[in-house]
């Protein structure tokens, strides 16, 4: 069976070296590199946030934060990595904020063991994403995404969305590497368990509405 | 190899994690355990759907006005920090 492969792999140096100019006070170096994220912080902070508004201050933050702490960034990361740290912080800061009354942690431990294990193995269609249009597509992922526990459903946007490494993750997030996979195998399990009921193959033909 | 054991090592075997001994025996498990089969395949396919899926896409519009933002939140910054030289 194919493995997964990495999403994305950037050129390390070319983002130094613009991360380097940066430093020196050239405003369009940094631009570009926030050309080159602000699609990705903002679906992070989105998947954290689960609010538009809230995902658009992030992005706006996240990068001012950057930009006013270049200076420390000591380059032992890719830029990217520090970057996304920053974001989910100040991701996590929003969700506090609204939600008081309850402790937003990446370290929430949720009763979720048995949620992990698969209860119902059933097949899948063969194209279970041509099963929906694409708004109900969109629709069923995203309502499902949301239901994880939002330590899970980070480690698992990092990881299998943005393509992040298991190490990259680890340090972005600042867990250990058996957390980041523990908790990146409960995050895919509990996923595919809930996105079951839609995509099995049906009795009367595949991918028939 | 248990189911269990398997399903411990689904992370790392989907990601082309393990050595090439422990991959053989989780082969091994997957040629005769049907039940482990389908689970492999459909958390394979869990997360290709979700890194295909344009979930939360910045609209160009929304893009251009943030950055703009952004810069001039950092030019505002410089103003009123300038770096030490």
């Amino acid at each position: 069976m194919s493995t997964i492969q990495p999403n994305i792999e950037q050129p390390v140096s070319e983002e130094m070296a613009l991360v380097r100019r940066a430093k020196r006070g050239d405003d369009q170096a940094f631009e570009e590199l926030v050309r080159r994220y602000d699609r990705n912080v903002f679906r992070i902070a989105q998947h954290i946030t689960q609010n538009r508004e809230d995902a658009e201050d992030v992005v706006q933050e996240a990068f001012l934060k950057a930009y006013s702490n270049l200076e420390k960034f000591q380059e032992q990361s890719k830029f990217y990595t520090w970057l996304v740290r920053i974001a989910v912080n100040e991701a996590l800061m929003k969700l506090r904020r609204r939600k008081p009354e309850r402790t937003v942690s990446l370290d929430e431990e949720v009763k979720t063991e048995d949620d992990s294990l698969p209860r119902e193995v059933a097949d899948w269609s063969p194209n279970p994403e041509q099963m929906y249009n694409q708004a109900q597509l969109r629709d069923i992922l995203t309502r499902t995404i949301q239901g994880l526990p939002s330590g899970f459903r980070t480690v698992f946007v990092l990881r299998d969305v943005e393509g992040l490494s298991t190490e990259e993750t680890a340090q972005a997030l600042e867990l250990s590497i058996p957390a980041v996979k523990s908790r990146l195998l409960r995050a895919r399990l509990q996923l595919r368990e809930r996105l079951n009921r839609y995509f099995q193959k049906r009795a009367s033909g595949d991918g028939d509405q | 190899m248990k189911c269990s054991e398997f399903l411990n090592e689904l992370t790392n075997y989907l990601d082309g994690a393990l050595d090439a001994r422990t991959k053989s025996e989780l082969d091994d498990h997957l040629a005769w355990c049907h039940n482990c089969y389908v689970v492999c395949d459909t958390t394979r396919k869990t997360i290709e759907i979700y890194r295909d899926s344009e979930l939360y896409e910045l609209p160009e519009d929304l893009r251009t006005r943030l950055r703009s933002a952004i810069m001039t939140k950092c030019s505002e910054h410089k103003k009123s920090d300038p770096p030490s030289t």
